[in-house]
């Protein structure tokens, strides 16, 4: 056999053509999105755009706040700039802080981080004590966001009382009572009758479907009311004899135990997925959950969600948010003109109306859309009543720097627990370990 | 211009009607030096600005990276060094998730690398027979390589899924289970082995087919004559002289599956993705020494992490160089 070897002679041109449209088409598939922030300067008529940058689910555009805002402010544009997962954003966000490059004018911070930026980066921040009024927050918010020296870095947007999101239409075929006041009072004991309703649901359950989501949203719930948590006041770490965690914890691995969850790490794709399938009966709710709930479970859900008041007597609050204005951006005035706006009693509303995330300016609460908000996606749960008495006790929280990074830690492990039956006292071990590495 | 015919040098410079001045002695001595100088000069001066870049995009992180990795430096002060001596290293040493990720990394980069040299080896072949539309066969064969990293590991994370990803669907209609891919330690390895194998055998087939073609028709032409067939032709012929070449791909594939970053990262993505698993079961040293600096904000375990990763490289490389020597001398 003779073995010849190819030369490009005749078709070369379709060749060549093949080629560049190969090349094309390449060149799109890698097309590498770069989201730096465009805050240009102003044109020649004044207009400016700014940028705000966050994570999750603010209800800024669920609210239609920033249309309205460039409504009143003809010559302002706002773009929102969404990541969504807080743990991809965050070290970005610290990346960008040091590097004092692809700020956006408005940066979000997740309660988890804000104490460690109140420590260390105090000073990439503007100063907003001047431009709001920190005595119009729930007490504990504002402390949270105030350094030593008074200077306030970020405005409180929204705080995660608790609640617990269920599916009417589920609860109902696995034989349970599914009015919001029955199932509550179901679990007025505490989380220990949530896990005890928990196995009732599981006896009757319909098929493919699992009473709540991950422990270790029960986890969150759990130790979030109590005041200590993951650090003591004096700023040590004292996660491992912490009774919080330890509670949370134990409960954690019963549910894991009986097999109540459906072991899907939150907010990941799986976790989404799920919601849009439909397979998950209950959800630990802070008041932000209900957003990222109606986001993924869709229309089909629409009206089978509701909302009951939390387990037990204890007030908690998970998450909430700050926006701060990083001190270098080219609009630091207008930004924090914005702020300002964004977090005012009414635009704070707004949102709660909107999507569910509820005021931390005390100003709101007395607004009727607070009052008597409800929410249609959750068969028009009274949420204005149930969160304002819960926010009013809620216990103010020690905070540390590394809250975030531990609460996931923690519940990596228990997800390991769910997904891989890892033993208890192992994912523990891993768990402190990994934590240990974290307070390096 | 009005010129009708232009011919050649028409637009050239006009030719000077001076003639040159007649040099003085000093200013010809004064020429000599300054060509001596150019002389000797010039060649560094042409060679500089690679040296520059190289030193200062280079040589310079290097250097600083070994510096920050006897610091403590932390993501939230980045002008806080406190020096801390070899202790960063001797943490990462004693960090039984350290060794995993060396584990991982070499599991992943023998099961990425061998596969893909010998599919690569064997659709070079195949390439270098007369086809038709040649060129264009060679040009589908690099597109994964033109893909990104982000764009190829995010369509492979939706094949790998647990829940409805297109394998497991597929699978399932010969009675498999679901197998959660990226949950298992082997599993999660080969689904990214499969996604490097999938990005980088183009690359290396083309490098293969270019040496290829420089191997003299004659050897084939003889071999044929000879009643060599195809396999023993690919055998005798082909591999021998492709010798240099495959050294080069496996040093070149060595150095990229240590570095392997992007494919763990983003099968599961987020934070699951950002430590390499849930259970760091396929953490690469990359993700491991990310985690560290990026996640945590510890830089200085991280630099520590980076200067630990050129020593292994090097290490490899060495032992490489070994076993080409040994090929070398059992050839000749």
């Amino acid at each position: 056999m003779r073995i010849t070897r190819t030369v490009a002679g005749r078709s070369r041109r379709t060749a060549v053509m093949a080629t560049t449209g190969l090349t094309a088409a390449a060149l799109l598939m890698t097309g590498c999105s770069d989201s730096g922030s465009d805050s240009d300067e102003a044109d020649a008529n004044g207009n400016i755009t700014l940028t705000v940058a966050d994570f999750g689910q603010f209800g800024y555009k669920e609210a239609g706040l920033f249309a309205k805002y460039h409504e009143l402010h003809p010559n302002i544009t706002v773009k929102e700039n969404v990541t969504a997962q807080e743990t991809v954003y965050y070290p970005k966000f610290l990346q960008q802080l040091n590097t004092g490059s692809g700020l956006a004018d408005v940066q979000g911070i997740e309660v988890g981080r804000v104490k460690e930026l109140v420590d260390t980066k105090a000073d990439a921040f503007a100063d907003l004590s001047d431009v709001v009024d920190p005595a119009q927050w729930v007490n504990w918010k504002a402390l949270q966001a105030t350094t030593d020296e008074g200077k306030v870095i970020g405005a409180g947007t929204d705080i995660g009382p608790m609640s617990i999101c269920y599916r009417r239409d589920l609860f109902e075929q696995a034989g349970l009572p599914s009015d919001r006041t029955e199932v509550a009072a179901k679990f007025a004991g505490g989380w220990k009758d949530y896990l005890a309703l928990g196995e009732a649901y599981k006896a009757k359950a319909p098929k493919g479907t699992f009473f709540m989501d991950s422990a270790s949203a029960m986890y969150n719930g759990v130790v979030s009311s109590d005041s200590e948590q993951y650090y003591s006041k004096d700023g040590k770490a004292i996660y491992k004899d912490s009774a919080g965690v330890k509670a949370g914890w134990e409960l954690a691995t019963e549910a894991v135990d009986k097999k109540l969850t459906q072991g899907l790490a939150q907010f990941s794709p799986p976790w989404q997925a799920a919601l849009r399938k439909g397979s998950i009966a209950t959800v630990a709710c802070p008041a932000w959950m209900a957003a990222q709930i109606s986001t993924y479970s869709g229309d089909e859900f629409k009206g089978k969600w509701d909302i009951a008041r939390t387990p037990g007597e204890t007030a908690a609050n998970w998450g909430g948010s700050f926006l701060a204005v990083p001190a270098k951006g080219k609009h630091v005035k207008e930004a924090g003109e914005l702020v300002k706006w964004l977090t005012a009693p009414e635009q704070q509303a707004a949102v709660f109306k909107a999507a569910g995330l509820f005021p931390s300016n005390k100003g709101a609460y007395e607004l009727p859309d607070v009052k008597t908000a409800k929410l249609e996606y959750f068969n028009n749960a009274p949420i204005g009543e149930i969160y304002a008495e819960e926010a009013q006790v809620i216990p103010a929280a020690v905070l540390g720097p590394k809250d975030g990074v531990i609460k996931d830690t923690i519940s990596t492990q228990i997800n390991n627990m769910e997904q891989r039956g890892t033993k208890p006292d192992d994912a523990w071990k891993a768990a402190t370990e990994a934590i240990d590495k974290v307070i390096g | 211009m009005a010129t009708t015919t232009p011919t050649r040098g028409a637009h050239g410079s006009r030719p000077s009607r001076r003639a040159p001045k007649p040099m003085t002695a000093r200013r010809q001595a004064w020429r000599s030096r300054l060509w001596r100088f150019d002389d000797k000069a010039s060649p560094y001066a042409y060679i500089a600005p690679f040296f520059l870049v190289f030193g200062a995009f280079g040589l310079y992180p290097l250097v600083y990276t070994g510096w920050i990795a006897l610091h403590r430096v932390e993501m939230t002060g980045l002008d806080q060094m406190e020096w801390v001596g070899w202790e960063n290293f001797a943490n990462i040493l004693q960090d039984s998730e350290f060794w995993t990720a060396v584990s991982n990394t070499f599991v992943i980069g023998v099961i990425s690398t061998v596969p893909q040299l010998m599919i690569a080896l064997g659709l070079a072949h195949l390439l270098n027979y007369k086809l038709r539309a040649s060129t264009f066969w060679r040009t589908v064969i690099l597109t994964p390589y033109a893909t990104s990293v982000a764009s190829a590991a995010l369509v492979f994370a939706l094949v790998f899924r647990a829940d409805g990803g297109l394998l497991n669907w597929v699978l399932g209609f010969f009675g498999a289970g679901e197998t959660n891919w990226a949950n298992g330690h082997w599993s999660s390895n080969i689904a990214i082995a499969v996604i490097v194998i999938w990005r980088w055998t183009g690359y290396n087939t083309l490098i293969y087919l270019a040496a290829m073609q420089a191997v003299p028709s004659d050897l084939y032409e003889a071999a044929s004559l000879d009643g060599a067939s195809r396999w023993q032709q690919f055998r005798n012929v082909t591999i021998p002289s492709l010798r240099p070449t495959i050294l080069f791909t496996i040093v070149i594939s060595t150095i990229g599956s240590m570095q392997l970053f992007g494919e763990p990262l983003l099968l599961e993505g987020g934070q699951i993705g950002a430590q390499g698993g849930t259970e760091h079961q396929y953490e690469t040293l990359s993700i491991y020494l990310y985690n560290y600096g990026w996640n945590l904000g510890h830089l200085g375990p991280a630099a520590a992490v980076a200067w630990a990763m050129l020593v292994l490289l090097l290490l490899i490389a060495g032992i490489n160089w070994l076993i080409g020597r040994f090929v070398r001398k059992t050839a000749a």
